[in-house]
């Protein structure tokens, strides 16, 4: 009996690794797609082990030490040091720990309710719940989403976690619209019908029969978005809404190193440089995961 | 006819459109005995599908009653009981949009079983092999498969086995077959038949393949525009039609052989179109295509005759007649 069961289990680990290796090959007939899960794993590593790997971790808080204050590039500072002295290459590590911290908040936040919200509005196509549901989220849609956020950002106090709640309330509704159109056309698929005169819950039919097949989309929109919310944040913090000095945040970094261009350009830059590369990385995981869900446009 | 298992009383069902009102079907009457096959056969835009969609559920009906063993059921799905879903099913006619895509064979199967037939764990497993094995597919094979990667008539057989899950007595095939290979068709309509004793069910059997039915129906009721035009015993459907519309039908079957042309009643040249149900012809709906035309076809719709015992017809021919 336990052996019988164990075959069964493996038998459907083996079919998972199946689905897997068939994912991956389709993944990887996109070299660019590659080459950004690899920068992205590298990013991921590097804000994961920043106190280790940083060469001055006491950098990435309040620290000053003005006799080292705008020192260029050089071998004991690579990405050279700020205006208080601060090791420019450090503060970029700890940065992408703060980035990435607020692409998966906010994404954790907006990405469940607007599911939800846009699997309601399409399942009650035509009833007062659509109405109710798509209207409000189509006035979020009407304002563009950084003066939204920066709207939200403003009544609040800054600092980094409001930050993430203004970018998530503006974030949303793009899911909730994806969704939407992808249930309401699956509404009436005989699969979907089948289900309801069968009796099957509600939440059946909306979380395991139309959720799976919103998945493709979703994951894809998810990968695009994670950068331009790391940018969204990067811009909050760039004009003082999001998170505050000393926090080591990218944009912060942006804004402090611009008032002194173009003679100290390495305060800017680099982080600047830093931001494209994580953008530039999930942008390309993103087009790698749209080939294997062959979704058609996001 | 004794103790009808579905009865259908002056069922309408019109929707309305920017176009006007698109009166799909438009009074039909149609009871069906229990254990027998009921053919409803129509062109494509007679309302036949609607039929369906509104004894199962899908559609409230506009009018008119339909009744299950006698008793009148609710017209919309949320009103009906637990227990009547499970004694009247469906079969679509693509299994390609009635199967989800993103679920497995096992996963779909196991949708009836949970909801009505409180089957978990183990005891569910067995019932899915089961169900599979009732229509010939290897569970071992089928168990974990996506719809995406079966054909077309392995797909048809899943759906008649998550159909036949919940052990229904009554099951409406909605043109089963015409979505797929003619090779493919002979097997899945054996398999119907081989189940219909097995399991004492009841079917209504929607299609617009006339000679199916004469293997396959014991009664055949042939729609014409929302309305029943001809309803008679298969046999004697066959051998004695008599609105023209059927007369019309059976001479358009192509055939063969010589026996074959030898069955078929006098060559009535099939002329026009079904015409838009947005705008029916005053009088009877048929007059317009019908060759036996009369004075009073364009101006009274005729009453639903019993020509000969259980054969009835809707004509100004017949009426005048009896």
């Amino acid at each position: 009996m336990i052996a019988e069961h164990g075959v069964r289990i493996w038998a459907a680990l083996a079919r998972r690794r199946r689905g897997l290796a068939k994912g991956w090959y389709k993944y990887s007939r996109n070299s660019l797609s590659v080459l950004g899960l690899v920068v992205l794993v590298l990013i991921g590593l590097t804000a994961g082990l920043a106190p280790y790997i940083a060469p001055y971790p006491e950098h990435a808080a309040a620290y000053t030490n003005f006799r080292e204050a705008g020192l260029p590039p050089s071998k004991d500072h690579l990405f050279g040091t700020d205006r208080v002295g601060r090791d420019v290459l450090s503060r970029v590590i700890f940065g992408y720990r703060f980035s990435l911290l607020l692409g998966i908040v906010v994404l954790s936040l907006a990405v469940p309710s607007g599911v939800v919200l846009g699997l309601l509005g399409g399942y009650y196509n035509g009833t007062w719940i659509e109405v109710l549901i798509m209207r409000i989220t189509d006035v979020f849609l009407a304002v563009p989403p950084l003066v939204l956020a920066m709207s939200i950002a403003a009544m609040l106090t800054p600092n980094l976690f409001n930050a993430m709640i203004a970018i998530s309330l503006s974030w949303w509704p793009w899911y909730c619209r994806l969704v939407y159109s992808v249930t309401a056309s699956l509404r009436n698929q005989f699969f979907v019908r089948e289900a309801e005169l069968t009796g099957a819950s509600r939440m059946h039919i909306l979380f395991k029969e139309i959720l799976p097949n919103c998945f493709g989309p979703i994951m894809t929109k998810v990968t695009l978005d994670m950068g331009i919310a790391i940018l969204m944040g990067a811009s909050l913090s760039f004009i003082g809404l999001g998170a505050q000095p000393p926090t080591p945040d990218l944009g912060t970094m942006l804004a402090d190193g611009a008032k002194r261009l173009p003679s100290e350009w390495w305060s800017t830059i680099f982080p600047a440089l830093a931001i494209v590369m994580v953008i530039l990385a999930f942008n390309l995981v993103g087009d790698g995961l749209r080939d294997v869900f062959a979704v058609e446009e996001v | 006819m004794a103790d009808p298992i579905l009865s259908v009383e002056r069922l309408k069902k019109h929707f309305p459109t920017k176009l006007g009102l698109v009166k799909a079907v438009d009074g039909i009457s149609l009871s069906v005995a229990a254990g027998e096959t009921i053919g409803l056969v129509g062109e494509s835009g007679s309302g036949k599908t609607t039929v369906a969609q509104c004894i199962v559920g899908i559609y409230p009906p506009t009018d008119g009653e339909i009744r299950f063993r006698g008793q009148p059921i609710s017209r919309e799905l949320r009103k009906r009981s637990k227990d009547l879903k499970r004694e009247i099913r469906i079969v679509f006619q693509d299994p390609g949009s009635s199967l989800n895509p993103k679920r497995t064979i096992s996963q779909i199967l196991s949708v009836p079983l949970k909801v009505h037939r409180n089957a978990r764990g183990r005891s569910r497993t067995a019932m899915i092999r089961n169900l599979l094995e009732m229509v010939e597919l290897p569970p071992d094979e089928y168990l974990h498969k996506y719809p995406q990667s079966i054909g077309g008539g392995e797909k048809q057989m899943v759906a008649i086995a998550r159909a036949l899950a919940t052990s229904p007595s009554f099951v409406v095939l909605d043109e089963p077959t015409s979505a797929l290979d003619v090779s493919v068709q002979a097997k899945i309509i054996n398999l119907l038949l081989e189940l219909q004793t097995k399991l004492s069910l009841t079917y209504l059997f929607i299609t617009h393949d006339l000679s199916l039915m004469r293997n396959v129906a014991t009664r055949v009721a042939i729609m014409y525009l929302g309305k029943i035009c001809e309803v008679a015993p298969t046999v004697e459907f066959f051998r004695n039609p008599l609105h023209p519309y059927t007369k019309m039908l059976l001479s358009s079957i192509p055939v063969v052989s010589e026996e074959e042309k030898a069955l078929k009643p006098a060559k009535i040249l099939s002329r026009g179109e079904i015409p838009s149900p947005v705008n029916v012809p005053p009088g009877c709906s048929f007059h317009l295509r019908c060759p036996m035309k009369m004075e009073i076809c364009s101006e009274a719709d005729p009453e639903m005759v019993e020509v000969e015992p259980d054969h009835l017809a809707r004509c100004h021919l017949l009426s005048r007649r009896s």
